[in-house]
């Protein structure tokens, strides 16, 4: 990958033709978003109301807020970076990265999390391993949170300014200010509405633009017809020279893809990732929590067409994108079309819902921030035994400090041209590490109280020190950011594994009466609740609806697999 | 929440303490009984927008249309947008928001 060298995020001629209407549509947004806030407030009584809804949302709700946590802007604008810059590999980051760990969630881990209890993804921890993992997992947790929450400000500050020219003080401004009001006023509940109305308003964006993109490059077949001329067969591929030897624009190959993302990553990222993961733990019962990820699955499994083709269409129109000479990088593709197809009116809605989706990544770090810090650090070690009331006011104190703190770790952000690679190495560095942690804990019943704790160090320390002194320094050679993600976090997995075994064999196991409903195979009390009524209509199965989207993603790889 | 030092210094915190503190603060919650439908919201929103939108398609002059390669996509986008509107707003009219359980304590509901 070249990485261009040209500081500007995003180009300056990119300046949308917004007027009054836009800027209306936008108004109307923002009102709702508060409106939202206030209206959530009188449902906080309780610390479980304010930091997950008081358990009681309904799964499509939740499922909905499950997979746009995901489609922050970031997520868009990246994915359509990573289209323009190595083609259709993106789907891969869709069916393989994404569809099999939600699916593993809904079905084999959501039983362990929401039938326990627990109230964070720390928590499990310090159910099935001790305090020592419970700490640094949630230190490591809100540390990374606030990083990515910075991602989302930055990359918002830098895009208002190039499209509708407000300093981006003013951008981080106002948007840390709704995002911390409502989340003060609302907690959870608030921050999962907006999550999934932004869910609706970035379709409506991003279908548009998606059919406009297409026509202008006529049609998939002109525009597979051009990227093939320019960039070679394999760009509209996603399997075409991922042979392990040979070369490809993604600089990994098949295994590295299938372990590396489509195993490690994505599962730490899905599955162990407390900003996902708190959406289904809000779900009113066992099932509506596992069916959260897979309601998930079916929106998630077709939103990578409205990512991927702008990117391609970017890609087809602009030879050189990314490249100094093209004055485009790749992250402006989606923003570059907007310009170039939108008339006022859905111009307006495509601003509102960047805007909302930069917001909503941001507040579901800030919402999964100020519950690990409330519950798993302050409640437990701090400030102990306060009555409910306080912890609820601390939750909001916090909610204001982390909105704070991320303004502070913007700025980290602007080092990475593509901000979907800066966001896959933080995940290599901290969900894979709990990942593994948490899947050696759930699967082998042996696995001491000390091994967590070693094999989350050993695991987070190895894809650091992969990332930072073998990649970086150039000690082993990788061709691309994104292909060095995907060994560090094989890298960190297979530590943190080793490391776990190794410690537990001169360790003593847990009792196995403190493991109950905490490894597979055992039952926690919490399960013998009786399914509501209605669950057991065919639709509401999870079996079903897991298996159909594994199935459905991989029907989806054979248009783009020869 | 409910602390015993002196089970707990094992390192391990129990399982049992998290599930009554939890199951404690589930009988008190809130949200179930207050929150607001979100239908109503987004059909609201969106029959808004769709309005805006379709009256903005229907008044587009040839350079709109010309931007948008001949396709009227204001048009199209509002009437789908009030379209998905309309159908949150008829979901909840036909299937309305199930009345809430009655809450265990009907006192005590300052919100915090």
């Amino acid at each position: 990958m070249q990485t261009p060298t040209h500081p500007a995020y995003l180009a300056a001629e990119l300046r949308l033709p917004t007027n009054w209407l836009d800027y209306t549509i936008l108004g109307i947004y923002f009102v709702v978003v508060l409106g939202i806030g206030f209206a959530a407030r009188r449902s906080v009584k309780t610390s479980l109301d304010f930091f997950l809804s008081g358990r009681s949302l309904p799964a499509w709700i939740t499922g909905l807020a499950f997979v746009s946590a995901n489609l922050a802007a970031t997520e868009i604008l990246g994915m359509a970076a990573n289209s323009a810059q190595y083609g259709a590999y993106t789907v891969h980051w869709y069916w393989i990265g994404a569809i099999p760990a939600m699916v593993f969630l809904g079905l084999v881990m959501m039983p362990f999390y929401y039938g326990s209890k627990v109230r964070s993804v720390p928590e499990m921890l310090l159910l099935r391993f001790d305090k020592a993992a419970h700490q640094l997992s949630s230190i490591l947790f809100a540390f990374a949170a606030i990083l990515i929450a910075g991602v989302n400000l930055y990359a918002l500050a830098i895009v208002v300014e190039a499209l509708l020219g407000w300093p981006e003080w003013v951008a981080i401004v106002v948007a840390g200010f709704f995002v911390l009001a409502y989340i003060t006023l609302g907690g959870l509940s608030s921050a999962i509405y907006n999550e999934v109305l932004q869910f609706f308003v970035i379709l409506a964006a991003l279908i548009p633009l998606t059919i406009l993109g297409l026509k202008k490059v006529g049609g998939w077949d002109g525009l597979t017809d051009k990227l093939t001329a320019d960039h070679g067969n394999d760009f509209v591929t996603a399997w075409g020279g991922t042979g392990i030897g040979s070369t490809n624009p993604l600089g990994a190959n098949w295994l590295t893809i299938v372990l590396g993302l489509g195993f490690v990553l994505s599962f730490g990222y899905w599955t162990t990732n407390f900003a996902e993961v708190q959406r289904a733990l809000s779900a009113k019962n066992l099932s509506a929590a596992q069916r959260t990820p897979l309601i998930a699955a079916f929106p998630k499994i077709f939103i990578v067409f409205l990512v991927m083709i702008p990117g391609l269409v970017a890609a087809a129109l602009v030879p050189g994108i990314g490249t100094k000479g093209s004055g485009l990088q790749y992250n402006d593709a989606i923003p570059y079309l907007m310009q170039e197809l939108l008339p006022n009116g859905v111009l307006g809605i495509a601003v509102t819902g960047l805007l909302a989706a930069f917001m909503a990544g941001m507040a579901a770090n800030v919402s999964s921030f100020n519950t690990v810090f409330t519950n798993d650090i302050w409640a437990k070690y701090v400030v102990k035994d306060r009555e409910d009331a306080y912890y609820v006011r601390f939750g909001r104190l916090i909610t204001a400090i982390g909105v704070l703190a991320s303004v502070g770790t913007a700025f980290l952000a602007s080092s990475f041209s593509n901000i979907m690679s800066y966001l896959q190495t933080l995940f290599s560095f901290f969900n894979v590490p709990m990942f593994v942690v948490f899947i050696v804990g759930m699967f082998w019943k042996r696995a001491s109280a000390k091994s967590g704790f070693w094999g989350l160090l050993a695991g987070t320390v190895t894809a650091m020190v992969n990332y930072f002194v073998f990649y970086k320094q150039g000690v082993i050679s990788i061709p691309s950011d994104q292909g060095a993600n995907f060994v560090s976090a094989i890298a960190g997995f297979v530590a943190g594994a080793v490391v776990m075994v190794v410690v537990s064999l001169f360790t003593k196991p847990k009792p196995a009466a403190e493991l109950q409903g905490l490894v597979y195979g055992t039952r926690s009390p919490g399960l013998s609740e009786a399914p509501a009524e209605g669950d057991d209509a065919w639709y509401r199965k999870p079996a079903l609806l897991g298996w159909g989207a594994v199935i459905l993603a991989a029907v989806c790889y054979i248009p783009f697999s020869f | 929440m409910s602390e015993h030092p002196e089970s707990r210094d094992n390192g391990g915190s129990s399982e049992h303490d998290v599930h009554r503190a939890v199951t404690e603060l589930e009988g008190e919650s809130a949200t179930a009984a207050r929150i607001f439908d979100l239908r109503r919201i987004i059909g609201g929103l969106f029959v808004v927008y769709g309005v805006i939108v379709t009256i903005v398609g229907i008044t587009d002059d040839q350079a709109a249309i010309d931007k948008a390669q001949g396709v009227n996509i204001n048009l199209w986008t509002g009437i789908a947008m009030l379209l998905l509107g309309l159908f949150f707003l008829a979901w909840l009219t036909l299937r309305p928001t199930p009345p809430p359980v009655p809450a265990a304590a009907p006192d005590d509901d300052t919100p915090a």
